[in-house]
C-alpha cells in the first residue's frame, strides 16, 4: 500500500471499507504530514484534537455506507463550521465562531467526514493568488515562492502536498478551477444552484458556488455526489434530479461534440497554452469526440461584466461586517467613526478596491451605465453559451492563460491579477458548470489545466470527458515535497 | 365635494390649497417575519426574537415567508387594485446600528401591488384617494438611546418584521381628510386580518408628503416628506404645521427646498432631517438572494376566495337590507368588531332599537371607560334581550336605561335585572286608571286651570302619573288615559 497521505479518496475509502485501514490511521497521517508542511501555510485553524477524537469514534462504530465513511477533510475557510472559527481570510471576522454549519459541509459529516480544520483562502475570496488573505500567503507546494491560485489557495495547496485526501472550494469567477489549475489538481465549479449557499460566507452571490477540489476526477465525481443537493434555505437552490456522479462515470465519450470557441484565443496567449489546447482536442479525438468550432462572441465583454456585478453584489454583502453584532471592532467616539475605523482596520486593500468600485457603479447616476448595463451584457454572453450548446455537448478550453505565478508578481497590478480570470470568469455568469484537470506543464515544469464547460446540470457530462481525457493525459505532478521540516 | 368644506389657508387675500400624499406603513399580521421563522409577537424581551438570519450572520440568506406574500396580495384586492404577477425584492442599501444585514430587503422598481382606490365616506359625500402602489418590505431593528449614558443600544425583535408600504397619490387635500383615509385604510386591513392597525404598537406609522399651491394653481408645488408619524393625530398637526410652514417661506418670496423632515410632538412644528442633497444614496439593486417573486393567477384566485365583505359592500347592504342611513351605516361598518357586534344583536332583534342603542348608550360608555368593542361590558346577546324588552312593551326605554347602567357592572340577562329591581313596566289599564284618578284627585286646582286653557300642563300631570307610578308606567298608556280623563 503507498503512503496513506498520497492516496486519493476512492482508495482511502476502499481501504476503510475493507478495513484496512482506521478512520485513526488516516486521520493522523495526515495530521501528521500537517505538522511538517507549516511553511505551507494551508491552514488558518486547525481542528486537528477534534478530528482524532471523531476519527476514534468513527471506528468503534463505523458505518460503512456511509460515502465518506471517515474520511478527514479539510476545508475553505469561508465555509461556517459550528464551533470552529470561520475567518474568510480577513481580519473582521478573526474573532469569528459560528454556532451553525453551512449545508455544503453538514452533506460532508453527514457522509462520514471528519473536519481536520479550516484552509488559507483570499480575504472574502477576493483574489487571484492568495495574497490578499490576512493570514499570509500560501505557497504553491508545485515550487517554492509560487502562488497557488485564488481564492481557494489554501485549498489547492492542501490537496496538490497530500494534506488532505480531497476539498471543497468556493468559485465566484474561477476561484476553484484557476488554483486547480495552478497545482495540477481536478476542480469543478457545479452549476448555479446545484450546491446550497447556505452558511458559505458570501462574496457574490449570483456568482457564488461551492464545489469540489480533487487529486482526479474520480474522486471529483465522489465529492460532488455529497455536496450537491437542494435546500430549501437557500431560495436560489434548485430541484433536480441529481446524478450519481461516481457510479455513473464513463470514459465512454465517443460521438460527444465538443466545441472550441474562437474567442479562447487571447492575444500574447503563451505558445505553451496554445498547444496544451491543440493536444486537448486531440486526445479528445482520440476518445472519438468530434470537435466542432464555435463562436462565443461576447466573450471579450466577461471580465469587465464580471468586474462590475461582483463587486456590486460585494459591496453589499459585506455591509454586514460593520463591528455592531460579531467580528473586530474598533472602537469610536460615535457610530459613524466606529464604522469607519472597524471597516478601515478590519479589510484589506483588495476587498477595500471591490467595495469601492461595486458602490461606485450602483450609485444613482451610474447605475444604469454599469450595473444595469452589465446585467444585460451577461444575458448576453449566457445567450452565447445557450446558442453553442444547441450544437454541442461540452466546451473545452485552457483553464488560465498561464501557469502560476511568483508570490508579488501581481500584487501591485490588479488588472493583470484579473486577466487570470479570463477563461473562467463567463462560465460564472452565465451559471454553468466546468471543470479545469491537469492537462500538462510549461518550460518552468508547473501545471497548466484545461477546463471543460458543461451544459446546466450536466455535471456528469464533463466529468466523463474529463475522465477520458484525464486517461489520455497521464499527468504527474511529481512534487518533490520541498517544504516538509522534521 | 362642495366648495365650502374646501380646506383652504387664508394669508391676506390668497388662499392656499394643502396637497397630501401619504406613504403608510403597516405592519402584515403573521406568526413570523418576511424572510425568517422568528416570531414577530408584539412586546418580548429584547432580542429573544432574533434568528441568525434576522442578525445577518455571515452565510446567512433570506427565505419569502409564502404568508405574507398572500397577505399583501390580500391587502392589494381589499384596495381594488392590480396584483403584478412579477414582482422584485431589491436591497436598499445604508449603514445603521438597527440594520443589521446593512440593506433593508424591499422592493422598488417592481412592486407587489400597483394601483388600486380607497373612498372616503366624508361629510359631503365620497371621496376616491388613488393608491400608486404597494410594497413588502423588512422592518428594521430598533435603536434605544436613553438606557446607558455612553452606548445605543440595539433591540433586533423588529428586525426582519414584514411591512407593507401603501403609498397612496397626492389627493387628500386636508387633515380631516388624512384622518379618514388613514381609519379607512386601517379599516379595510383590519377586515381583511392583514395588519391589526394598533398605532401604539407602531403596527401602522406614516410619512406624510406636503406640498401647498395657491387656489386655482394645477401645478405641484415643491414638497416635503415628514418621517415616521405615528398617530393621527400627530399627522394632522404635523401637516397643519408644515403647510403654514411652507406658506410663511412663500408669502415672505422664499423658495421652499424638497426635503425630508421631522415633526417634534412637543413644540409642534417640523424641523429639517435632511436636505435633497444630502439624501441618502440607497444603491437599490435587485437582492441576488432571492428569485424574482413570481405570482399564479391560482393564488390570486385563492386569496381572492378568502376575501371577506369589506366596509364599502357591507355599508352598502347595511342600507338597503336594514334601511339605515348613510351616516349610521358607516359609523356601524367602520371597525369589523363593531359590524360583527352589530350583526350578532340583529339576529334576535329590532335593527332600528339595536342602531341607537349601539351607536348611543353603547359607544358613550365604550368612549367614557376607553374600551374597544370586543371588550364591551354588555355582550351582543343581553344588549339584544334588553331591546326585546323594550320592544315587547315590558319596559320602557327610560327604564331601560336603568336596566343597561346595571348591565355595564354586570354583564346580566337584563330581564333578571327587571325582575329582581321590580322595574317591570305597568301596562294594565285599570292600574293606570287607579293613579291617575288619584293624581286628578291631588290636583284639581291644576285641572281647573288646564280646563280653563292652559294645556301646557297635561305635561304636568303626565309627570306625575309617571311619579305615582315609580317610573314603571307605561308611557303610551298614561297619555292615553290622561287625555280621556281630562278632555272627557
Amino acid at each position: 500500500m503507498s503512503d496513506i497521505t498520497s492516496q486519493s479518496l476512492f482508495e482511502l475509502t476502499s481501504n476503510i471499507k475493507e478495513k484496512k485501514l482506521s478512520s485513526e490511521e488516516i486521520t493522523k497521517a495526515f495530521i501528521n504530514r500537517a505538522e511538517k508542511s507549516k511553511k505551507l501555510n494551508v491552514y488558518v485553524t486547525d481542528n486537528f484534537e477534534k478530528a482524532i477524537y471523531q476519527s476514534k469514534k468513527f471506528d468503534s462504530n463505523p458505518n460503512l455506507d456511509l460515502k465518506l465513511p471517515g474520511i478527514p477533510i479539510a476545508v475553505k475557510d469561508l465555509f461556517c463550521t459550528n464551533g470552529v472559527r470561520t475567518t474568510a481570510g480577513s481580519k473582521i471576522l478573526n474573532n469569528f465562531v459560528p454556532t451553525y454549519e453551512s449545508t455544503v459541509t453538514q452533506n460532508l459529516w453527514g457522509q462520514g467526514a471528519i473536519l481536520l480544520g479550516k484552509l488559507n483562502c483570499d480575504e472574502f475570496a477576493m483574489g487571484s493568488s492568495n495574497e490578499t488573505s490576512f493570514f499570509g500567503n500560501v505557497q504553491n507546494p508545485v515550487g517554492e515562492n509560487l502562488v497557488p491560485g485564488g481564492s481557494s489557495g489554501g485549498s489547492s495547496a492542501a490537496v496538490a502536498a497530500n494534506l488532505t485526501p480531497v476539498t471543497i472550494g468556493t468559485d465566484t469567477g474561477g476561484s476553484i478551477r484557476q488554483p486547480a489549475s495552478f497545482t495540477g489538481t481536478v476542480g469543478l465549479k457545479p452549476t448555479y444552484g446545484s450546491c446550497s449557499r447556505y452558511g458559505i460566507v458570501a462574496f457574490a452571490s449570483s456568482l457564488d458556488q461551492a464545489g469540489p477540489m480533487t487529486k482526479n476526477v474520480r474522486d471529483c465525481s465522489m465529492l460532488l455526489e455529497v455536496i450537491s443537493s437542494f435546500d430549501q434555505k437557500d431560495s436560489t437552490s434548485i430541484d433536480y434530479k441529481r446524478n450519481y456522479y461516481s457510479k455513473e462515470l464513463s470514459k465512454d465519450i465517443k460521438g460527444k461534440k465538443i466545441g472550441i470557441p474562437k474567442e479562447y484565443r487571447v492575444d500574447n496567449m503563451p505558445d505553451e497554452i496554445e498547444q496544451l489546447w491543440k493536444n486537448g482536442i486531440s486526445y479528445a479525438k482520440d476518445c472519438g469526440a468530434e470537435i466542432i468550432d464555435i463562436s462565443l462572441p461576447h466573450t471579450n465583454y466577461a471580465l469587465p461584466t464580471y468586474y462590475i456585478v461582483a463587486p456590486a453584489e460585494a459591496s453589499s454583502n459585506l455591509a454586514r461586517y460593520d463591528g455592531v453584532k460579531y467580528g473586530f471592532r474598533s472602537p469610536g467616539q460615535n457610530l459613524i467613526e466606529m464604522y469607519e475605523k472597524t471597516r478601515s482596520e478590519g479589510f484589506g486593500d483588495e476587498v477595500k478596491r471591490r467595495i469601492m468600485i461595486g458602490t461606485y457603479v450602483l450609485s444613482s447616476g451610474y447605475y444604469d451605465a454599469y450595473y444595469l448595463k452589465a446585467q444585460k451584457v451577461r444575458q448576453l454572453i449566457k445567450k452565447d453559451f445557450d446558442d453553442a450548446f444547441s450544437t454541442v455537448d461540452a466546451i473545452l478550453t485552457p483553464s488560465t492563460p498561464s501557469s502560476a505565478f511568483k508570490i508579488g508578481e501581481k500584487t501591485n497590478d490588479p488588472v493583470s491579477m484579473y486577466l487570470n480570470d479570463i477563461f473562467t470568469v463567463p462560465i460564472n455568469l452565465a451559471g454553468l458548470p466546468g471543470i479545469s484537470i491537469p492537462a500538462g506543464k510549461d518550460k518552468n515544469n508547473y501545471p497548466l489545466g484545461l477546463q471543460i464547460i458543461g451544459k446546466p446540470f450536466d455535471e456528469q457530462n464533463i466529468l466523463n470527458i474529463s475522465y477520458a481525457l484525464e486517461d489520455k493525459i497521464n499527468f504527474n505532478n511529481d512534487i518533490s515535497d520541498w517544504w516538509l521540516s522534521e | 365635494m362642495s366648495k365650502n368644506s374646501e380646506y383652504l389657508i387664508e394669508r391676506e387675500n390668497k388662499q392656499y390649497e394643502v396637497i397630501i400624499g401619504l406613504e403608510v406603513h403597516a405592519q402584515v399580521t403573521s406568526e413570523s417575519k418576511l424572510f425568517s421563522q422568528s416570531s414577530t409577537k408584539f412586546g418580548a424581551e429584547p432580542n429573544t426574537q432574533v434568528s441568525l438570519v434576522d442578525a445577518a450572520f455571515p452565510g446567512m440568506l433570506p427565505v419569502i415567508n409564502e404568508f405574507c406574500i398572500e397577505q399583501a396580495i390580500k391587502t392589494g384586492i381589499g384596495l381594488k387594485a392590480k396584483i403584478n404577477k412579477k414582482s422584485v425584492f431589491d436591497r436598499k442599501n445604508y449603514f445603521y446600528a438597527d440594520l443589521p444585514q446593512g440593506y433593508q430587503i424591499s422592493q422598488y422598481k417592481y412592486p407587489i401591488v400597483g394601483e388600486g382606490k380607497v373612498i372616503l365616506d366624508m361629510p359631503n359625500g365620497q371621496k376616491e384617494i388613488g393608491i400608486e402602489r404597494l410594497h413588502l418590505e423588512q422592518d428594521a431593528g430598533k435603536s434605544i438611546h436613553d438606557i446607558d449614558p455612553n452606548n445605543t443600544l440595539v433591540d433586533l425583535n423588529r428586525s426582519g418584521v414584514a411591512l407593507m408600504e401603501i403609498v397612496s397619490k397626492p389627493d387628500l387635500r386636508s387633515p380631516d381628510e388624512v384622518n379618514v383615509y388613514i381609519k379607512k385604510l386601517r379599516s379595510i386591513m383590519r377586515y381583511l386580518g392583514t395588519c391589526d392597525g394598533n398605532m401604539q404598537e407602531g403596527s401602522l406609522r406614516a410619512d406624510v408628503n406636503v406640498s401647498v399651491r395657491l387656489k386655482g394653481e394645477t401645478e405641484f408645488g415643491t414638497r416635503c416628506e415628514i418621517k415616521n408619524v405615528n398617530s393621527i393625530k400627530f399627522m394632522q398637526m404635523a401637516i397643519i404645521s408644515e403647510a403654514n410652514r411652507q406658506i410663511d417661506l412663500l408669502e415672505d418670496g422664499k423658495d421652499i427646498d424638497q426635503e425630508t423632515r421631522l415633526f417634534d410632538t412637543k413644540r409642534n412644528e417640523t424641523r429639517s432631517m435632511r436636505s435633497k442633497e444630502d439624501a441618502h444614496d440607497y444603491r437599490y439593486f435587485p437582492d441576488p438572494d432571492l428569485l424574482p417573486l413570481e405570482i399564479s393567477q391560482e393564488l390570486i384566485e385563492k386569496v381572492k376566495s378568502d376575501i371577506p365583505e369589506l366596509p364599502d359592500e357591507k355599508k352598502k347592504r347595511f342600507i338597503d337590507k336594514f334601511n339605515l342611513s348613510p351616516y349610521e351605516a358607516t359609523i356601524l361598518v367602520s371597525d369589523i368588531e363593531t359590524s360583527n357586534f352589530f350583526e350578532e344583536v340583529i339576529k334576535n332583534s329590532d335593527v332600528k332599537l339595536a342602531t341607537n342603542w349601539i351607536t348611543g348608550e353603547l359607544f358613550a360608555v365604550l368612549n367614557e371607560k376607553n374600551l374597544e368593542i370586543s371588550q364591551s361590558p354588555v355582550s351582543a346577546k343581553n344588549l339584544s334581550k334588553l331591546i326585546n324588552l323594550i320592544k315587547d312593551g315590558t319596559i320602557s326605554g327610560k327604564i331601560a336605561k336603568t336596566v343597561f347602567e346595571q348591565m355595564i357592572d354586570r354583564d346580566q340577562d337584563p330581564l333578571i335585572i327587571v325582575k329582581e329591581k321590580g322595574l317591570k313596566q305597568e301596562s294594565d289599564p285599570k292600574a293606570i286608571e287607579e293613579l291617575i284618578n288619584k293624581v286628578i284627585e291631588n290636583n284639581s286646582d291644576k285641572v281647573a286651570e288646564y280646563k280653563s286653557g292652559k294645556d301646557k300642563l297635561f305635561g304636568f300631570f303626565v309627570g306625575q302619573a309617571m311619579k305615582e307610578s315609580k317610573g314603571k308606567g307605561n308611557p303610551q298608556l298614561i297619555n292615553k288615559i290622561l287625555k280621556e280623563k281630562l278632555n272627557g
